[in-house]
């Protein structure tokens, strides 16, 4: 009763396609069917699958054709189905049946309407192909056609330059990541002789001993490649910039889904990574660090998307927090909660910026509580999920996270005490931003109220946000089962209260405003600390500095062909003897008797030298 | 006869089209499509009838009873010299897609030729002519005729309807290969009568000159003279520097030819004659091949990214992707060869179209600088969607054929030598930089304002027809390419035999 499955990445296609052909024939009405609509059927029989997956929790695989067979090397057109899949489909389809449903409105009066779900419909079914693949060259088809397409929406409106760059930005970075995941796909092929992930992983375990070299090197690669869509150190200066597309396209591809790509590829080949503890220290580290530094610049934006932006980053760092120390469910949890309220998130400020003269600024906005109800519920509830406050869908999947992390071993405290870090950072800037804008003195009023097809996903969210904690991955037969004790009552209680410290803190520093930092910020190097976080800790600029500047350079002066040199010489040189010899072709008769004369003198002289030497 | 009737339906089809202008100007352009388009279901029809083609098994390289179709004429038997053409997979291929390029490029340049059509399309014909020939040709001297058959016309070509820099290109591109076209020549002799001093008799047949027992020294230097000859056809870096100058200032259907199938009869050179006739010499050369195509794919990238005249850029994109035809045919697998010949079809497509829209905007805007484009998608949405899919196929979608191909030249190196791959790798990288430049500077950005006053026309039917060819093709071959993988695996099984021991995996 599974054979349907391949409907589900197909009609988004499908829809995409049609759009593509028909954007000047087709009416706005049923553009806006199709697009949704196609995403809406996908979500549809992604519940038939869920609910016959649900009882009879068995892996699927499907193969349709064999995608090229050479030699060893045989990949297929092929969809391995189970509980991660699952997770990751209902996210994509369900959340992404939302945003499609608001962009709907939220786009309505732009020209490109067609385009616009075009392009948002091919994302959806390369996501889920991405997530479906049995092979990881399919999934990295998936994965190139969710870059493709998120290169497409971040310079959807490309008439601004700025724009266009952006997208580059978010295109090129990635592809360093997915190069090197390339490289990785290079070195499992080439070791095991198969891409099948389920064969690739068993393949592995019997080869390779824990803490062997190369199942190192080929993590390391893998984790190149999931930083980079994922945007973390070093990889993440792409996501801030990526804002520049629509809003509902950051909460889709920036928020709830592409990003999480990454996640998915380490919790889908965690049987490579067990076999190399080095790695997945790497992978916690790096999510730490990630999560520790966006959360300080999200600290300094003012932009309302940045701040939304630097903190995907940071809580994706919290899932490759997860990863690292092994916590792959609560990786994956987490993943699911913040596809809730992330997406809740955007889609709040996406209306906030609809209503308000597409204004970004924090500081221009204040006091919207009483005048965007919806909005502000949605925000207050996205930010409690992000802040991780008890009984919230982020607090669940956060907590899970910090306590595994705690019996990690050797590093694991540590590991905890910086994941309490972020956790009081996330808290602070998610609640100054609420304060900011919905409270206090109102700068700037809407302009219009937003209408059922944007509050419906608002709502729905809020809901999911609230509630989301409560489900139950099925994911039991996908991950090996951790037999963890629980840890002392003071660790979670620590991790409990951090969060609604930060909140509290907030509140002084940015509402109650009884705590006045102004002698820290107006300090020098208050300033210089400040201006080093609005700058994303001048990361960008050291990679003008170190690749994009010399880059140039190389091309501006080899621009005109420096091999070239070497053949116009040659015929620099012909023409100057042929101009040489050419004088000589004087007219006179002098000068030819002259050198006729010579050349006898010389011919004989050469004569008698030889005969008489061979005399 | 097959082989020979196709050629003659072309070469013969050529003097029609020039005669044809009598009747009318828009008479020859006709008469062309229609040549073409006969001659492919010429080819297809006496194809099918083929059983040998339904049930691919590879060819014996020593028996050409083993191929697909054998034809052999004597023609000057003193020498050993006969018309000996014969087709195996790969020489199909090759054959199929010069054939579906020839009809596309009548296509691109339906408009933009004002004078001499007669003569225009009869040079396109014999060009196209040629190009069988040397695809088909197993004697060697008939080959290096085909070789010379193709430069004349494709000289013209360039040198009457041009650009503005038109002389100078041509005279470059026909020096650069007729220099390399002597090495050849030379070395073909040197090899025949090394084949006589063996043997006691002469002959050109490559089937017989495969196996030729000679000194190591002497294979070498006949080897290098096979090499240079088709790297500079090729082009591989640093025999490349013909081609940007030949491809900006040649017609539209000129640098459509040129990149769509010229360049590939230096690759197909490379396969079917320098490794399996020199296979010791060639082995020992792979290194400085392998480097030659690392440096050829960074190279290219880099230097696309520098230009600003969008014919240019996507000349040395070419250029880049031709270095990993080089690495396939140098790592010499199974997998890099699949990837050098999927290479060798899809670059084809891609590079084509795109050759086509630097022609169309030519013709609307009068310039190729991108300075002066910009915004262009706003006035032509279609040709810029068209853009968008033909750029993302050439920076390696995976979907499309040319992922196929560089995956596998990269798997099927990585066997060979690693961090020549990681090298080479680069070259998704530096290939996504140019690619999305060109996108950039052409059809994004603010709309030009002094092109705004201009009326600008999007694509009409025949453009898009002609496109759409190419995307379905680049489409097909990129998720089921495995028909071209399987006709190919003809020649490649047999060719491998010959192969570099020390590469096999």
């Amino acid at each position: 009763m599974t054979d349907y499955i391949w409907l589900i990445p197909i009609l988004p296609l499908i829809s995409s396609i049609t759009l593509m052909l028909g954007s000047a024939y087709l009416g706005r009405s049923v553009i806006a069917t199709l697009g949704v609509g196609s995403v809406g059927l996908a979500a549809v029989l992604t519940g038939a699958l869920a609910y016959n997956f649900l009882h009879a929790p068995e892996p699927i695989h499907v193969v349709y054709w064999t995608w090229m067979q050479v030699g060893q090397f045989d990949p297929s057109i092929a969809f391995y189905f189970d509980g991660l899949t699952l997770v990751m489909m209902s996210v994509i389809t369900g959340v992404g049946f939302l945003i499609h449903l608001f962009s709907s409105e939220f786009m309505e009066h732009d020209n490109s309407y067609a385009r616009y779900f075009a392009y948002l419909n091919m994302f959806v079914a390369a996501m889920l192909i991405l997530v479906l693949a049995d092979n990881l060259l399919l999934m990295y088809l998936g994965w190139e056609g969710v870059g493709t397409c998120s290169y497409l929406l971040v310079g959807f409106w490309y008439q601004h330059s700025a724009n266009g760059r952006a997208a580059r930005k978010a295109f090129i970075v990635t592809r360093i990541g997915d190069t090197a995941m390339a490289i990785g796909l290079l070195v499992l092929f080439t070791e095991l002789g198969t891409l099948n992930i389920q064969d690739l992983v068993a393949a592995a375990q019997a080869k390779w001993q824990v803490g062997d070299v190369i199942p190192l090197l080929i993590c390391v690669l893998l984790l190149a490649g999931a930083a980079g869509k994922s945007a973390q150190l070093p990889l993440h200066t792409w996501l801030p910039d990526a804002m520049a597309g629509p809003t509902p396209v950051s909460a889709l591809i920036h928020a709830a889904t592409m990003v999480t790509a990454g996640v998915y590829l380490i919790a889908r080949t965690h049987g490579l990574f067990l076999l190399s503890p080095d790695a997945m220290t790497v992978v916690a580290v790096v999510g730490l660090l990630t999560s520790l530094v966006a959360a300080f610049t999200a600290l300094a934006q003012h932009d309302i998307k940045r701040i939304l932006a630097y903190s995907t980053i940071s809580q994706i760092g919290y899932m490759f927090l997860a990863l690292g120390v092994g916590a792959w469910t609560a990786g994956v949890f987490h993943l699911m909660t913040h596809a809730f309220f992330k997406a809740l998130l955007f889609l709040g400020s996406g209306a906030i910026i609809h209503c308000l003269h597409h204004e970004h600024d924090i500081f221009k906005m204040g006091g919207l509580r009483s005048r965007m109800p919806v909005t502000f519920w949605s925000f207050l509830i996205g930010s409690a999920a992000l802040a991780a406050l008890p009984l919230t869908s982020g607090f669940f999947s956060k907590d899970l996270i910090l306590l595994q992390a705690y019996q990690q071993a050797n590093i694991g405290p540590l590991l905890w005490v910086g994941g309490l870090g972020g956790a009081l950072l996330t808290a602070i800037y998610s609640f100054r931003l609420v304060f900011i804008v919905f409270f206090g003195h109102a700068n700037t009023s809407p302009d219009r109220e937003i209408g059922w097809r944007m509050a419906i996903p608002l709502i729905l969210l809020c809901a999911l946000s609230l509630i989301g904690g409560y489900f139950s991955l099925p994911v039991e037969k996908v991950f090996p089962i951790d037999d963890n004790q629980h840890p002392d009552q003071w660790v979670e209680l620590v991790s409990i209260s951090i969060p609604i410290f930060g909140v509290f803190l907030a509140y002084l520093l940015f509402l109650g405003r009884q705590l006045d930092p102004g002698f820290l910020i107006e300090s020098a190097s208050g300033r210089w600390l400040k201006q080093f976080w609005y700058s994303g800790w001048k990361i960008d600029r050291l990679y003008d500095l170190a690749l994009v500047n010399p880059y140039y350079w190389i091309a501006t002066i080899a621009r005109n062909e420096p091999v070239d040199k070497f053949y116009q010489s040659i015929v620099i040189t012909n023409q100057t003897l042929n101009a040489a010899l050419s004088k000589m072709q004087t007219g006179r008769m002098r000068g030819y008797i002259v050198s006729m004369v010579i050349g006898l003198i010389g011919f004989l002289g050469l004569s008698l030298f030889f005969v008489a030497g061979a005399v | 006869m097959v082989l020979v009737n196709l050629i003659l339906i072309l070469l013969l089809g050529g003097v029609v089209a020039a005669v044809s202008e009598r009747v009318s100007s828009t008479t020859p352009r006709q008469v062309a499509l229609l040549v073409i388009v006969l001659a492919f279901l010429y080819l297809v029809s006496e194809l099918s009838g083929l059983d040998s083609l339904n049930q691919l098994q590879p060819s014996t390289p020593n028996d050409p009873n083993s191929w697909l179709i054998h034809f052999k004429a004597s023609w000057i038997p003193a020498f050993g010299i006969s018309i000996e053409f014969a087709l195996d997979g790969l020489s199909l291929l090759m054959v199929l897609l010069t054939l579906v390029l020839g009809a596309i490029a009548v296509s691109a340049s339906w408009t933009d030729i004002t004078e001499r059509h007669g003569f225009f399309e009869a040079n396109l014909l014999w060009t196209i002519a040629g190009v069988l020939g040397v695809f088909m040709a197993l004697d060697l001297f008939l080959f290096f005729l085909f070789w010379e058959v193709m430069l004349i016309p494709m000289y013209f070509l360039i040198a009457i309807w041009g650009h503005e820099n038109r002389g100078y290109a041509a005279m470059k591109f026909f020096i650069f290969t007729q220099a390399s076209g002597l090495l050849m020549l030379v070395a073909t002799l040197a090899l025949v009568a090394v084949y006589r001093d063996s043997m006691g008799h002469y002959s050109f047949s490559y089937f017989d000159l495969l196996n030729t027992p000679m000194a190591k020294n002497t294979a070498w230097w006949l080897m290098l003279g096979f090499f240079v000859a088709f790297v500079v056809k090729l082009p591989g870096f640093p025999f490349h520097t013909w081609l940007p100058d030949a491809h900006t200032q040649a017609p539209t259907a000129g640098s459509v030819i040129l990149a769509g199938i010229l360049l590939k009869t230096g690759a197909y050179g490379l396969i079917r004659f320098t490794v399996p006739l020199f296979p010791d010499a060639a082995l020992e050369f792979s290194n400085v091949a392998l480097t030659l195509g690392v440096a050829g794919i960074i190279y290219g990238a880099v230097l696309a990214f520098g230009q600003t005249d969008f014919k240019r850029l996507v000349a040395y994109s070419s250029v880049s992707h031709m270095g990993f035809i080089l690495l396939g045919v140098y790592a010499w697998n199974e997998l890099a060869l699949q990837g050098a010949v999927m290479q060798m079809v899809a670059h084809g497509f891609s590079t084509a179209a795109l050759f086509m829209i630097a022609g169309s905007l030519q013709e609307r805007l009068h310039t190729r600088e991108m300075p002066k484009m910009s915004g262009l998608w706003q006035s032509m949405p279609r040709m810029g969607a068209m853009a968008m899919f033909f750029v993302l196929a050439s920076l390696g979608l995976p979907g499309l054929g040319n992922f196929v191909a560089e995956f596998l030249v990269l798997l099927g190196l990585f066997q060979v030598n690693p961090w020549l791959t990681v090298l080479a790798s680069m070259g998704l990288i530096t290939g996504a930089i140019y690619s999305l430049m060109l996108m950039q500077r052409s059809f994004q950005g603010e709309p030009n304002p002094q092109l705004e006053t201009k009326t600008l026309t999007d694509f009409g039917s025949r453009e898009l027809l002609t496109m759409a060819v190419m995307v379905i093709a680049l489409v097909v071959l990129g998720i089921y390419p495995q028909p071209v993988l399987d006709i190919a695996q003809m020649t490649i099984a047999s060719t491998l035999k010959f192969g570099l021991p020390g590469a096999m995996p």
